[in-house]
């Protein structure tokens, strides 16, 4: 076809909208936002019509803020505590590592320091080390320190990331001009002080990806929280909604309150999916630093 | 004077990067190898912990209820791995072709799901899946039927749809970003000859693809071997979901360790675990990159 084929010359960068194709992808991401449909529409069903109503459908009545009302306030407000040891986790772990990560990508790329080829290799090697197979060591180790049961068993395994600084220091190796630390150096700047004022704001970019990256698997984190603590008054939002829902599904005696746990499921993933959208563009910089120089 | 320079900022590069190796040898060097040391040992009933040397290892290479897991998780990784990676794939290219109504929103809703937890992702389609509340109850309800995603024989194809869901989105930007760093002359000088679109897709953009397949299978390979969120939330939701003690090697680690006692036998078992991904992921990162290499 030669006429079409002139034409798709002068359109390679912005060619025909496809119907087809559209439809298809629909269909995918109608499966990708099937559950969290259902979580929404059943987060505003009272326990009752939770049971007896279509999963699809609307409830009789519109129960959400009575919901989120009793999340707040059952077994004496215990929610708010979840959430705030999951931000506490999550603003100190996820500060913490992304600083690390950067002080230590920026040390890589810019200083040479005896050991730094088998400390590479070492960290680099612990990327594929699986999270969960380290945590049983941790535990044992941990509880031998006298740490579990306290923050700490949560926060000091959060505050490495093997990958964050990884990807800082492919990006510091780019971003940040040995010349300018040079500058600054014949200034005489101190070498914390050079690090602080000039690289920092230069890998601020890759700092937000590492930081995005750090909030959701902090977040997220359920298995560590679940082996390190046993007092319910540090749990976070994971390990707290779990045990609800062991409470609804003991069966006979237990407490039937799935809506609680189906509205505190919608009220841990809010602040996700707002970091997540919000934030889209760093996600992108960051996969495509760590999948093309991987 | 040079020398003294470089010292200088040698001791300077050892103090930056410091507290990160302090806090990596607290996290991961000494847990592994007080792991390494406590599965010397065993738990008696008389005696109390014993040194046993490699006993520990010698009881689990002979141990079914570790292969039964193995094997489950090597199973999944085959079946689940692929299906999840050709989609992912699939979708990248859909989104490259520059041919979607609505791109932006339907790669951002397919992303979605990865920041889910899994609690929530477990606990979402194990009621909208399950037969008391969720709509496979409705469909049997309606159809007569007696179709159940949770019995022995179909939980892990369902686990397949949760953690397919979870992750199909995040390999697809990692597929996305790599064709997105092809030169777009590329594409201009294939239309100058006359090729389609999927000469174009099979001469230029799968060959694009290939260093970042093999960073999507490692990371679904770590991720399926280390399996326990899912199966271990499962149970308390369906009540014949077939999942057991040791239905993943991490989940039969975590009931040795937390409610068996065997400390010593569920460290040699954490060991072992990650050493057999670490020796599978290098594999898959050796044989990828001669293979990228020979093109």
């Amino acid at each position: 076809m030669p006429p079409a084929s002139s034409r798709r010359l002068s359109t390679v960068d912005n060619p025909r909208k496809s119907t087809v194709l559209t439809a298809m992808t629909a269909l995918f991401t109608l499966y990708c936002l099937l559950p969290l449909g259902w979580l929404v529409i059943n987060a505003t069903k009272s326990q009752a019509d939770f049971v007896s109503t279509f999963g699809l459908a609307p409830g009789r009545e519109f129960a959400l803020w009575d919901n989120i009302a009793g999340v707040f306030t059952y077994q004496d407000g215990i929610f708010s505590r979840w959430l705030l040891n999951t931000v506490l986790y999550v603003v100190v772990g996820a500060t913490v590592s992304t600083f690390l990560a950067a002080l230590g990508g920026y040390a890589l790329a810019k200083h040479d320091f005896t050991g730094k080829r088998v400390f590479l290799l070492v960290v680099l090697g612990s990327i594929s080390v699986p999270g969960i197979a380290l945590a049983i060591p941790q535990f044992l180790l941990f509880a031998q320190l006298g740490l579990t049961n306290t923050p700490w068993a949560i926060l000091i395994p959060s505050f490495v990331n093997p990958f964050g600084l990884y990807l800082m220091w492919v990006f510091a190796a780019e971003a940040v001009p040995t010349g300018l630390l040079e500058a600054a150096r014949i200034d005489g700047a101190g070498e914390f002080r050079t690090f602080l004022q000039i690289a920092l704001p230069l890998l601020a970019p890759a700092g937000v990806t590492v930081l995005l990256f750090s909030f959701v698997s902090i977040w997220n984190n359920y298995f560590l929280p679940l082996i390190m603590l046993k007092d319910p008054a540090w749990y976070p939002l994971t390990v707290g909604i779990q045990q609800w829902n062991k409470l609804g599904s003991t069966a006979g005696n237990g407490a039937l309150i799935q809506n609680l746990v189906i509205t505190s499921a919608l009220l841990t993933i809010v602040p996700l999916i707002i970091a997540f959208l919000g934030l889209q563009r760093y996600w992108q910089s960051g996969l495509s630093l760590g999948a093309v120089k991987g | 004077m040079d020398q003294q320079r470089a010292r200088r900022r040698s001791r300077i590069g050892l103090a930056f990067i410091a507290p990160f190796g302090v806090l990596f040898t607290l996290t991961l060097i000494v847990p592994i190898l007080y792991a390494a040391y406590l599965s010397l040992f065993q738990e008696r009933l008389v005696g109390g912990n014993v040194f046993v040397g490699l006993a520990n290892y010698g009881k689990l290479f002979q141990d079914p209820q570790f292969w039964d897991g193995v094997w489950r998780v090597v199973r999944f990784t085959l079946v689940q791995g692929p299906i999840m990676l050709v989609l992912a794939m699939a979708l990248a290219l859909a989104l490259d072709s520059r041919r979607l109504h609505g791109a932006r929103f339907l790669r951002a809703s397919i992303f979605l799901p990865y920041a889910v937890p899994a609690i929530v992702s477990t606990l979402m389609w194990g009621f909208l899946l399950g037969v008391k509340y969720g709509l496979f109850g409705s469909l049997n309800e309606a159809a007569g039927t007696d179709l159940d995603p949770f019995t022995p024989g179909t939980t892990l194809i369902s686990i397949g749809v949760m953690v397919t869901w979870a992750f199909t989105g995040f390999n697809m930007l990692i597929f996305y970003s790599a064709l997105k760093a092809v030169p777009r002359e590329l594409y201009e000088a294939a239309a100058i000859d006359g090729a389609g679109e999927f000469q174009v897709v099979r001469a230029i953009k799968l060959p694009a693809l290939r260093g970042s397949l093999v960073v999507t299978v490692i990371f679904s390979i770590i991720g399926t071997f280390q399996m326990f969120n899912e199966p271990q939330i499962l149970p308390s939701m369906v009540a014949n979901s077939g999942v057991t003690t040791f239905y993943t090697p991490n989940l039969y680690a975590y009931h040795l360790a937390f409610t068996g006692s065997q400390q010593g036998y569920a460290a040699a078992l954490a060991l072992v675990m990650a050493a057999l991904t670490i020796a599978v992921a290098y594999a898959v990162q050796v044989r990828g990159l001669r293979n990228a290499s020979s093109q």
